[in-house]
């Protein structure tokens, strides 16, 4: 038999690639463990949970979906011995109880049960409710009373009232919302007037003629709002808790009620679904914890896109200026370091650069020169998503320049000797055959670029940045993209879901879903950036970058 | 140092005396092979050629990399419509004198030309020279194979195009002759706006040639051409060397000596940055003058 020997073995390198393969493995466990936790807490959110009933030992009842089971920490008492688990339930009915949340003790349960009629019902304030529908009435007419018959009237009144919910915001948004932007259009033209020197009386009182109109067209609209919702208010539900606590509320404020424990496990899917496209497609309600994080999501790409536009072609010029250009030698070795070491800036002092700089110096004389009609109130003399989008831009414009020059690099002296023996200027030789054959280099860098500023937030919380942006960066008004707007942000919103939200426990999915969805917008930003890059590459298949 | 008759100093020289248009190269390239031998017995032997009817006079020239005296005083005619080989040992200076003709070597930081080369009697060191139109007239073709990632219609169509030619038509017909001139059109006719990176590497090399005589110069430099090519391949560019040096002056670097006796009318010897010998190939290779270049070509050096 070999003898084994230590040395032997050393000598044999196994040790090496073991240790090689050891820390790949482990990275990649650390990856798949961080996208695994975030899938299935941000996936498990749209999913209709089974209402669980449980009867105590002490005779109280309780209503609640299933959040987690956890054994009980070290605790004194006797009655509790250790090992022990509980249960946290989601209870709702947070005007009932003020917590939506409760634990219970795994001792404590003497019965447990899914009882099929019970709702689940999601509102527009106080949270979700969980319980039974004692009566609905429309003014003094009680339409339905009990359980039953409740649901029997329930559905097709709930089409009705979100009808109305949806006309109402028809009216407040787009409506109303126009009104006020050609009422705000009037004063700002009215306010220039005032502060040129020129009389223009007549305009003037043009334009008053047209306030005068607009505000006649305001009062239509909100005696049809006010209408509307007299008739909404019409409709009333009381609701009773399993224990008997009975809740009367507003049917408008009803967003949709369902029977989880009916349900099967289709009809879950549909609802699935649906849940997961309403997050995708709504406004955030209730301090952003209920509802949808649309406005988020078009804020991260919006400001990635404009980021985008800015630092390439900036990045890119710099990286041919200072490969092609620039007569190597100290100065430009020391330019080189300098640009990495600002890729290592923590972002916040870029945050701090964009808000003094861009917000407060160049928008501050935007706002002076062009919109002084506006003031006290800034335009772009505050945080937006122009400068939110410029500052990222700044942060990664080193990794970009350092992308462009290694890609630059990269391309064959042959190429730029062939094209120049060709009769072509340094220009041309460039731009012509250099440029496209270091693009996969420069797309290389977007994709890094990208990556870093759409998961960036401390810089964004100084430039433009809110929990509750009142729109959207687009809209139909002229000019379409309103680059001075505030705007909302996935890695923001995470943020302010998560530690900002005054009910955290119910926030906690919320913050999950966010993660999720911001790591998927990184990852098809990143998909369509790569696959661009495979498209070019392709094309130059003989270049060897 | 003397200045050769130079009526012009300063400013641009005019860059296209009467040359060999493109509509004539198709007919000219016919030219038999019997027709070319009898010239040659007629005309004066390609040394005396080069004293009587120089394209090129390289003149007393030193060539540095930095501190690095590459090229120690160079001096040779060349002429024109002949095939010129530089031949020597790697590191002799051979390519980096052929870079100098359409001044390549400017790109390399550093480097520094003394003495002066004459392109039918203009320096093309001087300052008034527009370097972008002399390249168009000294055409290069490179050691390493090098057409652009785009198609072969595009790669062959790249020179015209920087010159402004935009008319599609013209560029087609430009396109046509100077891949016919490359001996390429008949294999590729039918899939010009394929890749030029789907060629072979001769077929590549081939279309570099197409490329360069596309802006119709009038010198064709070659920095060993057939390098990285097989026997095949490198035999259809030697047959292709007789037919083009028809209209054009080439100058051809090569480490092969076969190729070097095959192909060329005169051969230039450097070693150490020195032209040692240069004449008539045939001479050189069969009676050589200095004892260093007997040793190389037959092979007991280098």
């Amino acid at each position: 038999m070999k003898k084994f020997s230590v040395k032997k073995f050393l000598d044999s390198g196994s040790l090496f690639i073991w240790l090689c393969g050891g820390a790949l493995g482990l990275s990649l466990l650390m990856i798949g463990g961080l996208l695994i936790i975030i899938m299935i807490n941000g996936m498990g959110y749209f999913w209709p949970k089974d209402l669980i009933q449980f009867t105590l030992k002490d005779g109280s009842v309780v209503l609640g979906e299933w959040v987690a089971t956890e054994t009980i920490p070290d605790s004194e008492s006797a009655d509790k011995p250790k090992g022990n688990e509980r249960i946290q339930l989601k209870i709702g009915n947070r005007d009932l109880y003020g917590l939506d949340f409760r634990w219970v003790d795994q001792t404590d349960i003497v019965n447990e049960q899914f009882p099929s009629d019970v709702l689940a019902f999601e509102r527009r304030e106080w949270g979700n409710f969980y319980g039974r529908i004692k009566g609905i009435q429309e003014g003094e007419i009680l339409l339905a009373s009990g359980n039953e018959e409740g649901m029997r009237v329930l559905f097709s009144l709930l089409e009705r009232t979100n009808g109305i919910q949806k006309q109402i915001h028809e009216i407040e948004h787009n409506e109303i919302g126009e009104l006020n932007h050609l009422l705000e259009q009037a004063r700002l033209r009215l306010r220039s007037l005032e502060m040129s020197d020129q009389s223009g009386a007549e305009e003037r009182a043009g334009i008053e003629m047209r306030v005068q109109e607009l505000e006649a067209l305001y009062e239509v609209q909100n005696t049809a709002l006010i209408a509307l919702y007299e008739e909404l208010e019409q409709f009333r539900m009381t609701a009773v808790d399993v224990s008997g606590e009975e809740k009367t509320f507003q049917f408008g404020t009803l967003v949709k009620v369902w029977l989880p424990n009916a349900m099967g496990v289709g009809e879950k899917l549909i609802m699935y679904v649906e849940n997961f496209w309403k997050v995708l497609s709504e406004e955030p309600r209730e301090a952003n914890t209920e509802g949808g994080i649309f406005p988020a999501i078009f804020g991260t790409v919006l400001m990635v896109v404009i980021m985008s536009i800015a630092v390439v072609p900036f990045g890119v010029l710099a990286a041919i200026y200072l490969k092609e250009y620039a007569k190597q030698g100290l100065l430009t070795r020391m330019i080189r370091i300098a640009v990495n070491n600002l890729a290592g800036v923590p972002s916040i002092v870029f945050g701090v650069f964009g808000l003094g700089f861009f917000v407060y110096a160049v928008g501050g004389t935007l706002d002076q020169l062009f919109f002084a009609e506006a003031l006290p109130n800034p335009t772009f003399g505050t945080g937006g998503i122009l400068w939110a989008s410029l500052t990222l831009a700044l942060m990664t414009v080193p990794v970009v320049i350092v992308a462009t020059e290694e890609g630059l690099s990269a391309v064959p002296r042959e190429y730029r000797e062939g094209s120049l023996g060709l009769g072509a200027t340094k220009l041309e030789a460039l731009w012509r055959v250099v440029l496209p054959c270091a693009m996969p280099g420069i797309l290389t860098g977007l994709i890094l670029a990208v990556s870093r500023a759409t998961g960036e937030v401390a810089p964004l919380m100084l430039t433009g940045v809110v929990k509750l942006a009142p729109s959207l960066p687009i809209d139909g008004f002229f000019p379409f993209l309103h680059l001075d707007r505030k705007f909302m942000h996935l890695g923001f919103h995470i943020y302010d879901v998560g530690f900002q939200s005054p009910n955290v426990e119910a926030a906690k999915p919320m913050v999950y879903v966010t993660t999720f969805i911001l790591v998927l917008v990184v990852i098809l930003l990143n998909m369509a950036a790569i696959a661009l890059r495979t498209r070019m590459r392709r094309r130059y298949a003989g270049s060897s970058v | 140092m003397q200045t050769v008759s130079s009526p012009v100093t300063s400013g641009t020289f005019s860059v296209r005396p009467e040359r060999a248009t493109l509509s004539t190269l198709v007919v000219r390239t016919t030219t038999s092979e019997n027709e070319h031998m009898k010239q040659e017995q007629m005309e004066p032997t390609p040394a005396a050629l080069a004293e009587s009817h120089p394209k090129i006079v390289i003149q007393d020239m030193n060539f540095f990399y930095g501190t690095v005296q590459a090229l120690t005083k160079v001096s040779m005619p060349i002429p024109a419509n002949r095939v010129t080989a530089f031949i020597g040992p790697s590191g002799c200076g051979k390519s980096t004198l052929l870079r100098c003709l359409n001044r390549l070597n400017d790109l390399v930081d550093g480097t520094r030309i003394e003495g002066k080369i004459l392109l039918e009697g203009y320096d093309i060191y001087d300052p008034g020279v527009d370097v972008t139109d002399l390249r168009t007239r000294i055409g290069m073709v490179f050691q390493k194979v090098n057409p652009f990632p785009k198609s072969i219609w595009q790669n062959v169509a790249f020179g015209p195009q920087l010159q402004n030619v935009r008319k599609r038509a013209t560029l087609d017909e430009v396109v046509e002759a100077s891949l016919r001139g490359a001996g390429l059109w008949e294999e590729v006719k039918d899939r010009l706006h394929a890749s030029a990176l789907g060629l072979s590497g001769g077929q590549q090399q081939r279309m570099c040639i197409a490329r360069a005589l596309a802006v119709n110069p009038d010198v064709l430099l070659m920095d060993e051409p057939c390098s990285a090519l097989d026997p095949i391949s490198t035999g259809r560019i030697e047959e292709l060397l007789y037919t083009l040096k028809e209209r054009l002056t080439i100058v051809i670097v090569t480490h092969n000596m076969q190729q070097a006796a095959r192909v060329s009318d005169l051969t230039g010897f450097f070693l150490l940055g020195e032209l040692i010998e240069y004449d008539d190939t045939k001479t050189m290779f069969t009676n050589p003058s200095d004892r260093r270049t007997e040793d190389y070509i037959t092979g007991r050096f280098g």
